[in-house]
Order: C-alpha cells, then sequence, then structure tokens
C-alpha cells in the first residue's frame, strides 16, 4: 500500500498537529521535517484547513492547529481529500481486464483494496496517537535496547507526542 | 457460534452528544444473570435487526456459568443493562496458542460514548488474564466501521491470521 505523496504529507500534518495539542505548529517545522518543500507543504495545510481538519493561527508563532474530534477523524477522513480510495474494481477499466487473467488479478486487488479501506476507515487520530505512544524502535548504538518515538518514527526526532486513549 | 462483535455504524463526521442517559452514570461490570437475557435479546435485536431469543437461551447455558475460560459480562448504569460482552478462552484453535476470544459486544446507543464498551473490555480482559492468557482476539465485518473503530481504539491491531472463506455450491 502506498499512499500519494500529498495523502502522506497530510496526515504527517495532521497527527505533528494533533499530537501537539493546543500548541500550534509551524509550517516550516512539519516542512524542515519531513524534507518537503513549504510551498508543497502550504497547499496540504490549505485544504487541511478548508476541511476544519486544521486551523491557521496566525501572528508572532503562528502556524497550525488540530481543529477536528480526533476521536472520530479517521485517516481515511483524510487521505479521503487528497486521493480517491475505491477497490480495484470500481475504477476506470483498463485494457485487459476483461481477460480471465485480468479478472483474477483485478479480483486479488479488490481484495487487499477493500481490506485496506476498511483499516483507514476503523483507525482515528486519537488511535494513531496511541498507537505512536506505543511505537519502539531500537536505539542506533544499541539493537537490543529500544525507546519510544514521535511522530514519523525518525530516531533522529525530538518527540512530542502526547498520548491520546481513544476511548 | 460465532457471534461477531456487531453493532450498526453511523455517520463519522457528525459525532453525537454524550447522551444524557450515559452522562455521569456509574457503570457496573458483573457476570449476565438469567433475568438480564431480556435485555440482551433487545440490545442484540436492535443491532441487528433479529429477535433470536432460542439463541441467547443457548448462549447463557454455555456462557452464563463460571465455567474455566468462559465468560458472559453485562454493563449496567442503574439497574438498566446497557450492554454485554462474551468470550471465551480457545486452546490451539488455527495452530494459535491459548488466547482470549471476544465474539460478542454490543452497547445501546443511548449510552454509547460513556466508557461502556471500554470497561466491558477491561473487565472480560481481566478475566482471561486470570485464566492465563495474555492475548485478546476478535473478528467482526470489514465493513462495521462504528465498533473496528472501537476496538482500534482499545489498542488491537491485525492479528496473524487472515480469516478465509468460500461460498459452498
Amino acid at each position: 500500500m502506498k499512499l500519494q505523496k500529498n495523502s502522506r504529507l497530510a496526515l504527517l500534518s495532521v497527527l505533528e498537529c494533533a499530537a501537539a495539542g493546543e500548541r500550534q505548529v509551524a509550517a516550516f517545522e512539519i516542512a524542515d521535517k519531513y524534507g518537503v518543500s513549504a510551498h508543497h507543504l502550504a497547499k496540504v495545510l490549505a485544504d487541511l484547513a478548508r476541511a476544519g481538519i486544521v486551523e491557521s493561527v496566525r501572528g508572532a508563532g503562528g502556524g497550525y492547529r488540530f481543529a477536528a474530534n480526533a476521536r472520530r477523524l479517521t485517516l481515511h477522513d483524510v487521505i479521503g481529500r487528497f486521493e480517491e480510495l475505491t477497490p480495484a474494481d470500481a475504477r476506470r477499466r483498463e485494457r485487459g481486464d476483461t481477460t480471465p487473467a485480468g479478472r483474477a488479478l483485478a479480483a486479488v486487488l479488490s481484495e487487499i483494496d477493500q481490506i485496506a479501506i476498511a483499516t483507514f476507515r476503523s483507525i482515528t487520530i486519537a488511535t494513531m496517537l496511541a498507537i505512536m505512544a506505543r511505537q519502539v524502535v531500537p536505539r542506533a548504538s544499541d539493537p537490543a535496547s529500544s525507546r519510544r518515538v514521535g511522530v514519523g518514527s525518525d530516531p533522529a526526532t525530538p518527540r512530542r507526542g502526547r498520548r491520546q486513549d481513544g476511548a | 457460534m460465532a457471534t461477531p462483535p456487531r453493532s450498526r455504524t453511523r455517520p463519522r463526521s457528525a459525532p453525537p452528544a454524550r447522551p444524557p442517559a450515559a452522562r455521569g452514570a456509574t457503570i457496573t461490570v458483573r457476570p449476565a444473570r438469567g433475568a438480564d437475557l431480556g435485555a440482551v435479546v433487545a440490545l442484540d435485536a436492535r443491532a441487528t435487526g433479529l429477535e433470536k431469543r432460542a439463541y441467547w437461551r443457548g448462549v447463557f447455558r454455555r456462557y452464563g456459568g463460571a465455567a474455566e475460560g468462559r465468560q458472559f459480562l453485562v454493563a449496567e448504569t442503574g439497574s438498566r443493562v446497557v450492554g454485554f460482552i462474551i468470550g471465551e478462552v480457545r486452546d490451539w484453535e488455527f495452530g494459535s496458542p491459548p488466547c482470549g476470544w471476544v465474539f460478542g459486544i454490543d452497547v445501546h446507543p443511548d449510552a454509547r460514548q460513556a466508557g461502556v464498551g471500554s470497561r466491558l473490555l477491561d473487565a472480560i480482559s481481566a478475566g482471561f488474564r486470570r485464566a492465563g492468557v495474555r492475548t485478546i482476539r476478535t473478528m467482526l465485518a470489514r465493513d462495521n466501521a462504528l465498533v473496528l473503530s472501537f476496538f482500534r481504539s482499545q489498542g488491537m491491531m491485525a492479528g496473524p491470521f487472515i480469516p478465509l472463506e468460500k461460498v459452498l455450491e
């Protein structure tokens, strides 16, 4: 499963903002952390703001703040704003789809898509924050040990996530 | 006799306010009694559209006692049953070491968003721990976003098994 670039960036931005709680997150922080251009990120954040998922905070120290209900907003809700999530068999027909091999392949791809969509629909932002809080990665210097990490699972990234249980 | 966890789904875009019936109410979780069956049947019928009294009597006979590893619990607020959960420890099915299976859960719509489901799952999990298992497992329809989301919020993730089925001709 590979998300389109904007979908992935939107999810990471939403998680950064949700993990920050009431504190607003500067767009350049997210851009730097994930190695994307501020211009590209601005478009994604603007889409998220239009959807009411984040809100723009103006002025010195401004940025973006999570504005949705973390226990209700799902990954599917966010991804769906940037790409179409439909099972393979519901998409435009491609050449060869009516052949036996094409139909068999479409059936398998559709099964995978349906499971992926159900998964995205069932995971809320609050649940993601809880998963993030549980994430452990081995220390670079000591593969046997582990530690918790923040958004992005980048060991070089300082953690600032906070636990937010979903129920 | 697997009864998948179930509940009606509803749109996620407009979360309902916490219902007055659940706000601030004390939730008690206890083993089901025979007198609870009417409420359980009604809860199930509300969710599934089918009233299955004979089925639930059978479930109660099998799970309502103190049989080791089997649990049939209800949650009540005041004296009203607002939810139930059923599960049992199953050994070595599908090659799996003993684990706790949850195969039925429901919470009355008026009592949702108040922690009833969490209390039920916590209680059955405690029972499974006492029975010596360290893994809890369930299975449900992939379009049941509401209950899937609930279990996800409780820390459950996709397990190492994939359900398969086939229509018998």
